[in-house]
């Protein structure tokens, strides 16, 4: 029993003493950040915190001066981020406890996962603000997104009005409804979002539709997020079968959307609601 | 029941199956209406379809093709399990046996990954094509080289470390590739896609060709049953048509896998409830098994269909949600008959 007493002593003192010690100061401006989040990487980038990152992952594709490396958020190397002598890692992604690994060996850790709405997403781009000691910038680039977005918002709603959508995750007709990111910024405009009939607890927002419904809701507005994994364009839309007479196919108004951008909740989500007023501005009723 | 009455049930099974198919979706044709439309396509009888241009499309390009499909790879599969089941006289063997699951899995893992600037739906199937049948034949080169004989287990050995080699290698290159997950974990969960006849144009050669090959060997099949020793007492070549068999197997199980992904269940279920309803014998097996294999897919897609409308299942989670209960059942009632 003592010699239990002793051991939980000594383990006491030991994380004291750990805790004093850590160089995790929440104070200290980080300059050697690793970002295994492709949206965190824009974003301090954006922000003007790009010369304090020192790697991104695989998946970082944007601004091409991301300092690109062969890490990753998915299947993540503690040692190979170790490597790198991080003292701030930001994942949006947490797996086999990645981040308590991390934290164990001393290195301070942001964990953003995915945003489910703009708000959300404009409280990441401050708290990367706050860490990187850019709070001013950080809050110059959201007030411009709100303002830009809010513009766009306001120019295309009158012509949003009934008017439904699709949101094309992949050929197989994965969709996300207005429960998601993507979905809440459908309902900005006002859109309807033809996959919300779907929406059931274990899709987690994202089901897969089936042929026969989309096709007989024949949506006006078709958005295809799977130009790059699938190389899908209006010309393999409008070639499937039963398409042609979708309301979309027969107007045109088939948008691409790069798949990065439509799966990320960074400063460019602004490029996305663009693209989605310009369709809805050029769409003739 | 006769051998003539079995078929005819078995018949009737498929076509009531396939009526199902044709009238129930996420979009409601009434029968009257799918009467009309198929009456409109008959020449000189001057019937106009009902339905609107919209309907007539989800009826003709995307419902009907898929029922089509389903019947195919569901024969194909059931009739292949249970040739694999014959040839190599275990119970537990399936379609997926040699390997044709890992090497096709592959070819689609890679299809997805490297040929992505085409459109994959088009690279994908010759591509899982390929994928299965390069392992079938590196299973049985090695099975070879063991040495042939001992009731085909050597092969059966040979077909799970070539799965296992090539599943790693796919896992590998999905890892490399993450970003293209989602391509790959729904064609692995089996789907029967919605990309109208031409599908159906892909796989009916190969299913034709080898069910017409299976169905040939069905008597030889039984003589096959007794030993690989007393059946070349008779006078059959048990190498020859071991080889004929899986060949015919294999090829019509790597053209629907190639479409339809990796539909589990259908290959083991389907020949088993045949055999505990109908008995062992592959002169009524095999038949049976492409008209009840064809109309369970059927059934399972419009319960994948249905289920979560306007969403859908992947059809390989409800042939084994349904299929293993219903399995169940049958063991069940067809020993309480025996005893």
């Amino acid at each position: 029993m003592s010699r239990l007493l002793t051991a939980l002593l000594a383990l006491a003192v030991l994380v004291l003493v750990g805790a004093s010690g850590s160089p995790a100061e929440p104070t200290a401006v980080p300059h050697r950040i690793v970002s295994l989040s492709a949206t965190a990487t824009e974003s301090l980038f954006a922000i003007g915190a790009g010369p304090q990152v020192v790697a991104v992952d695989d998946q970082s594709d944007y601004p091409k001066q991301a300092p690109r490396t062969k890490l990753s958020g998915f299947t993540p190397n503690v040692e190979a981020i170790a490597g790198y002598k991080p003292d701030l890692v930001i994942v949006a992604y947490d797996p086999n406890g990645l981040a308590a690994t991390l934290r164990g060996l001393g290195i301070r850790v942001l964990v953003q996962d995915a945003a489910t709405n703009l708000t959300g997403a404009y409280t990441q781009i401050l708290a990367l603000g706050r860490v990187t000691g850019r709070l001013p910038a950080a809050t110059r680039l959201v007030n411009r997104m709100k303002t830009q977005i809010a513009a766009l918002v306001a120019k295309a709603t009158p012509r949003a009005r009934g008017l439904t959508v699709f949101h094309e995750l992949g050929p197989d007709l994965y969709s996300a409804t207005s429960s998601t990111f993507i979905g809440r910024v459908y309902q900005l405009f006002g859109l309807r979002n033809i996959a919300d009939a779907a929406d059931t607890a274990g899709s987690g927002g994202y089901p897969k539709l089936s042929a026969e419904y989309v096709v007989s809701r024949s949506p006006d507005i078709v958005v295809l997020a799977d130009i790059k994994c699938c190389a899908q364009t209006a010309q393999t839309v409008a070639a499937r079968p039963g398409w042609k007479n979708v309301a979309a196919v027969r107007t045109g108004t088939i948008v691409r959307i790069d798949d990065s951008l439509a799966s990320r909740w960074g400063p460019r989500i602004v490029n996305f609601v663009r693209a989605i007023a310009g369709a809805l501005t050029h769409l003739r009723r | 029941m006769s051998t003539r009455g079995w078929i005819l049930a078995a018949a009737l099974f498929l076509v009531a199956s396939l009526v199902v198919g044709v009238l129930v979706g996420p979009v409601h044709i009434g029968l009257g209406a799918v009467l009309e439309s198929v009456a409109a396509r008959i020449p000189f009888l001057h019937v106009h379809s009902p339905l609107s241009s919209t309907d007539e499309a989800i009826l003709w390009d995307i419902r009907m093709p898929r029922v089509v499909l389903g019947a195919l790879v569901g024969a194909m599969l059931a009739v292949a399990g249970a040739s694999y089941q014959g040839v190599f006289r275990n119970p537990l063997a399936d379609p997926y046996l040699l390997g044709v699951a890992a090497g096709a899995g592959l070819g689609a893992t890679l299809a997805v990954v490297y040929l992505r600037e085409i459109d994959f739906q088009t690279t994908l199937p010759p591509a899982a094509f390929l994928g299965g049948a390069v392992a079938v034949v590196a299973a049985y080169a090695i099975g070879r080289s063991a040495g042939a004989g001992s009731g085909g287990a050597t092969l059966v050995l040979a077909g799970v470390t070539v799965a296992a080699f090539f599943t790693a290698v796919q896992t590998f290159v999905q890892q490399q590739h993450s970003d293209t997950i989602q391509e790959v974990y729904s064609w692995i969960l089996g789907r029967l896609p919605s990309s109208g006849w031409r599908d159906v144009v892909i796989v009916l050669p190969y299913a034709a060709v080898a069910i017409t090959g299976i169905l040939l060997h069905r008597r030889l099949l039984d003589v096959l049953s007794v030993g690989d020793e007393e059946a070349a007492s008779l006078g059959v070549n048990v190498g020859r048509v071991r080889l004929a068999v899986v060949v015919c197997a294999t090829v019509g199980t790597a053209a629907a896998v190639a479409v339809s992904g990796l539909i589990g269940f259908v290959g083991i279920i389907v020949p088993h409830a045949i055999r505990l309803v109908a008995g062992p014998s592959y002169r009524l097996l095999l038949p049976l098994s492409v008209l009840v294999g064809g109309g369970f897919l059927v059934l399972a897609d419009v319960i994948a269909r249905t289920a979560l409308s306007p969403g859908e299942l992947p059809i390989g989670v409800v042939t084994a949600f349904f299929g293993a209960p219903f399995f169940a059942i049958v063991l069940r009632t067809s020993k309480r008959m025996a005893s």
